[in-house]
């Protein structure tokens, strides 16, 4: 290993930008000449408008007023969901229009109904006082469990019920069959709570148009901007592909909130050409919860039947899944095939069925959120295994070690076919880490101080490097997954790696480079890693799914073969040999069995100039392309201990050790790795203790700022114990797993497993906030007592 | 309009500017120093923390007109030209920033956090004391690391010393 390539811990190159306050996100770009953008959202979560009358505001200098009607003359079209569902009767999936400005009725609070364009963000807010828009109120529905009741509020006129699609995976009468003859059930009510995402950049967008060329610009914080513009070129219809270039410069956060296609950069760019000024609009916090996707929200009964040795011999679902008042990019696939999916776990369960009703509500649109469908699915088994463990008086740890899948590849009853892992290493490192062995005597320790100790395990599978084209095209995705990179290397042999992926935190400017680095022999500094501009980067698909290493990184992997293969040929016009002689090595090539060398700075001129060759046997250059497509999910996996304390007398928990072992395969930079851990960890305990946006039953958000939803702080957490174990993904070449997502998919099972473990109790829903540990241990106490 | 003067990183700036005017936007608009952020608007997030007169303050919280004659410190000012300062150092060295949009307010609570509790700082202070700063990417875990880090290295111990295994 060297000391810049795979597997060191390189300080990050993108760092000096961002503690120097030199980085440049979407708010800190001006065009010149533009207005500020400020939306009008309805205030109730479903009404018709009756009227809009912006008379007195257009009155004022500079101040421009759209509508949905403005909208609807102009032909932009609606905003879409890209993944079919269709429900288990064969229908499609019930998809409402999704006008990017309000046309008719407001369906959640927070839909924009129009948009104020003025010289400053201050003018164009009071302008906004001056509109006056006459709403009807029509009933509302925000719990998803009422959604589908008879007499409940029709939403769409599509989607009678409010349903979108009533789906299902896996074999039904098998799974029924295992439970009748099963010698234990586990069962399981539980309610995936709502969250925001809440990256601490709010999302911003820039329009601009250029009447010179009839050509659109968007700056905006985006985690794929190719997507961004595929969409809003072919769908909403704004500016053909190569008449609109997307900007995602420095992105400040995205946890899945930032790859949708919203209504507001969609506005900004048409109302640039429409006003005739850049237009900008940056949101509020306020705006972020109201409008930004929101993500998890099931609501789930589920069941683990086990033999009389323990053995999980089956598993059955049913969820509801709330997808609020409009699909938004690809909401419908997050309660399916990346949920259903997973719930084999680590574990070789032989029969599985899962039902996935999804449904529209009065709420702001729910789509994937860090994990995205996984958390869910593992929140499931790795409770119902606890429970079961507790039911049947064994170890939580030995139960799961019996069940483990032990060989691989291994084909689960839903879909996934896994194909490496050790589970029991991972487990087995995680207990000796957390040691698992003291924890009666710690517990003992905690019930002296009047505390309630548990300890709760969580042994998680995710599938990641989303995702082969041709598996998730089978499945319903309106996209390929792949990946797609450029090497150009310059005559003075520094390179510029451009890539589809993008990175708002992930520190790609750093791994991406290390790769090179160890692949070509050359130092970091030599190295620029391009993303996030359609102008330069031909296409790709973004960062999400932790797919950035294993397909995105596999796709530079494939240009770089390319590269080396003509430079191999250009070395061998150089020192006189034959190629087959060529060596190439530490960044020189040299001619086997003699001292013939070139360096690759040399090779790379000699590209260029082209003096050694003629243009007919070599093109002259050295640029090369590569589109990768994987083979397979990756299938990272791990186990995360959770230690509690519970203060009976407040019901607050206090988490006092968290072990995480997570198989990454490959791990590029373990620095950054442990980053993503310790990040996804706090927002899986933030779901678990804190977090969770409530609705009342009109369909108002009672948690619209950070004043009334609980964001994680520093002082909720220990420091992190982190490891790793290590099998290689066999479907990329670079053996790579990803790990973006994990910690958030791990932290909440366990720790529910903890509190529940200390108090004695499986009745508790997410955030176990400190009332409702209390409440539970008062119920404990009466049922004891009783 | 009327007219503000004040000192920004130790340059004399004088505006005639809208009363209603925040420091973070007077920064952000007029003087595009554009490191200090915005993360919310109920003044929870620390995005945009900068120091007034030697004090950490949340600069989307002060009208800027009532900062006549003030010094500001905003992150740009931190380093010394090319220099990192320790704690920026300490930041990179300890990976404790991600997306980096939180980090510059960050830093200057770290500071602050120093200024008040020296420079032997233990975890729970350091937790304790960050309560007015979120960050979504990090967990704290480095940034806990990186303060304390970074606090040591200004009093002469060493920025590195705390590096990431």
């Amino acid at each position: 290993m060297s000391a810049t390539g795979i597997g060191a811990a390189v300080r990050r190159t993108e760092d000096v930008r961002f503690v120097t306050g030199q980085g440049h996100y979407t708010d800190d770009f001006h065009r010149p000449g533009e207005g500020h953008a400020w939306f009008i959202r309805s205030p109730h979560a479903h009404a018709r408008i009756k009227a809009i009358d912006a008379g007195a505001a257009k009155q004022r200098p500079g101040v421009h007023v759209l509508t949905g009607a403005d909208l609807a003359a102009d032909k932009v079209g609606n905003l879409i969901c890209g993944w079919m569902i269709h429900s288990r009767d064969g229908s499609p999936m019930k998809m409402a229009p999704h006008p990017p400005l309000a046309s008719g009725k407001v369906c959640h609070v927070g839909d924009p109904v129009a948009v104020v364009i003025a010289d400053s963000l201050a003018e164009a807010r009071d302008a906004a006082e001056q509109v006056r828009v006459e709403y009807e109120v029509v009933p509302a529905v925000a719990d998803p469990a009422k959604a589908k009741e008879a007499g409940a509020p029709q939403i769409h006129e599509v989607a009678p019920r409010n349903t979108i699609y009533e789906w299902h995976l896996g074999d039904k009468q098998a799974t029924d069959a295992a439970f009748a003859s099963a010698k234990h059930v586990a069962k399981l009510d539980l309610v995936n709570n709502r969250l925001v995402p809440n990256a601490i950049e709010p999302r911003a967008a820039i329009g601009e148009y250029d009447p010179g060329s009839d050509s659109f610009t968007l700056w905006n914080t985006t985690q794929n901007p190719h997507v961004a513009r595929l969409v809003i070129a072919a769908f909403v219809g704004m500016a053909p592909e190569h008449k609109l270039r997307v900007i995602a410069p420095d992105v400040g956060g995205g946890f899945g909130s930032k790859i949708f296609i919203y209504p507001e950069e969609v506005v900004a760019l048409w109302a640039a050409k429409r006003v005739g000024r850049p237009v900008k609009w940056v949101a509020q916090r306020t705006e972020s919860f109201l409008s930004d996707a929101h993500g998890r929200d099931h609501v789930t009964h589920a069941e683990m039947a086990f033999d009389e040795s323990g053995k999980i011999v089956a598993l059955r679902a049913k969820t509801i899944a709330n997808l609020g008042a409009y699909m938004s990019t690809f909401s419908s696939s997050v309660p399916t095939y990346l949920y259903a999916t997973l719930l084999s776990g680590q574990y070789d369960i032989p029969h599985i069925y899962c039902e996935v009703d999804a449904v529209y509500t009065n709420t702001v649109p729910v789509d994937a959120y860090r994990g995205a469908g996984r958390p869910e699915a593992t929140f499931v088994v790795e409770r119902l295994v606890e429970i079961g463990a507790r039911e049947l008086g064994l170890d939580p740890a030995d139960l799961r070690k019996r069940n483990f899948i032990k060989s691989f590849p291994h084909q689960t009853p839903v879909i996934m076919a896994y194909d490496a892992g050790d589970y029991h290493a991972s487990l087995q490192k995680a207990i000796e880490i957390a040691d698992y062995k003291g924890f009666g005597k710690r517990k003992r320790e905690s019930a002296r101080n009047g505390k309630l100790r548990g300890i709760g395990f969580s042994t998680y599978i995710e599938a990641c490097g989303i995702a082969p084209s041709q598996a998730v095209g089978s499945l319903g995705c309106g996209v390929g997954l792949w990946e797609s990179a450029e090497v150009r290397v310059n005559p003075t042999g520094s390179v510029e790696i451009l890539t589809g992926t993008h990175s708002h935190g992930q520190g790609h400017e750093t791994t991406f480079a290390q790769l090179v680095s160890e692949r070509l022999g050359i130092p970091l500094d030599n190295i620029s890693i391009v993303h996030g501009d359609t102008d330069k980067v031909q296409f790709g698909m973004g960062t999400y799914g932790s797919r950035s290493g294993a397909v995105g990184m596999s796709a530079i992997v494939k240009a770089l073969d390319k590269i080396e293969a003509k430079a191999r040929k250009v070395a061998a016009h150089m020192l006189e040999a034959s190629e087959g002689d060529i060596e190439f090595r530490d960044g020189k090539f040299t001619v086997t069995g003699t001292d013939k060398s070139a360096a690759w700075g040399e090779v790379a001129l000699n590209a260029y100039i082209a003096h050694k060759f003629s243009g007919q046997e070599l093109e002259p250059g050295l640029k090369e392309g590569a589109f990768y497509d994987p083979t397979n999910f990756t299938f990272p996996a791990g186990c995360h201990i959770c230690e509690i304390e519970v203060d009976p007398s407040t019901g607050e928990t206090d988490i006092v050790g968290w072990t995480a072992v997570d198989d990454f395969g490959v791990v590029v930079n373990p620095m950054i790795v442990e980053g993503q851990v310790h990040g996804g960890i706090a927002q899986g305990v933030g779901q678990a203790l804190l977090e969770g946006a409530v609705y009342d039953s009109d369909g108002q958000l009672m948690t619209g700022s950070f004043m009334d939803y609980t964001m994680p702080k520093a002082e909720n957490f220990p420091p992190f114990r982190v490891d790793t174990t290590v099998t290689r993904a066999p479907s990329n070449p670079l053996g790579i797993k990803g790990c973006g997502e994990a910690g958030a998919i791990a932290a909440p099972a366990a720790v529910i497993n903890a509190i529940t473990h200390a108090i004695g109790s499986e009745d508790l829903s997410m955030p176990a906030t400190p009332g409702a540990v209390w409440a539970a241990l008062q119920k404990t106490k009466i049922r004891e007592a009783a | 309009m009327p007219a503000v003067s004040l000192a920004v990183n130790g340059k004399p700036v004088t505006a005639d500017i809208d009363p209603r005017t925040l420091l973070v936007q007077f920064l952000r608009e007029n003087l595009r120093l554009t490191g200090t952020h915005v993360g919310c608007d109920t003044s929870q997030c620390g995005a945009c923390v900068v120091h007034v007169d030697g004090v950490a303050m949340k600069s989307c919280t002060l009208l800027t007109l009532s900062l006549d004659g003030a010094e500001v410190l905003t992150i740009e000012g931190v380093a010394t030209g090319d220099k990192l300062h320790p704690m920026q150092e300490a930041f990179r060295e300890n990976h404790g920033l991600q997306c980096g949009f939180c980090t510059p307010g960050m830093i200057m609570s770290a500071l602050d956090i120093v200024r008040r509790k020296g420079h032997e700082l233990d975890e729970k202070t350091i937790r304790h004391e960050l309560d007015g700063n979120l960050c979504r990417c990090t967990g704290y875990h480095n940034i806990v690391k990186a303060i304390a880090a970074g606090a040591r290295a200004m009093g002469g111990g060493g920025a590195t010393q705390q590096a990431a295994e």
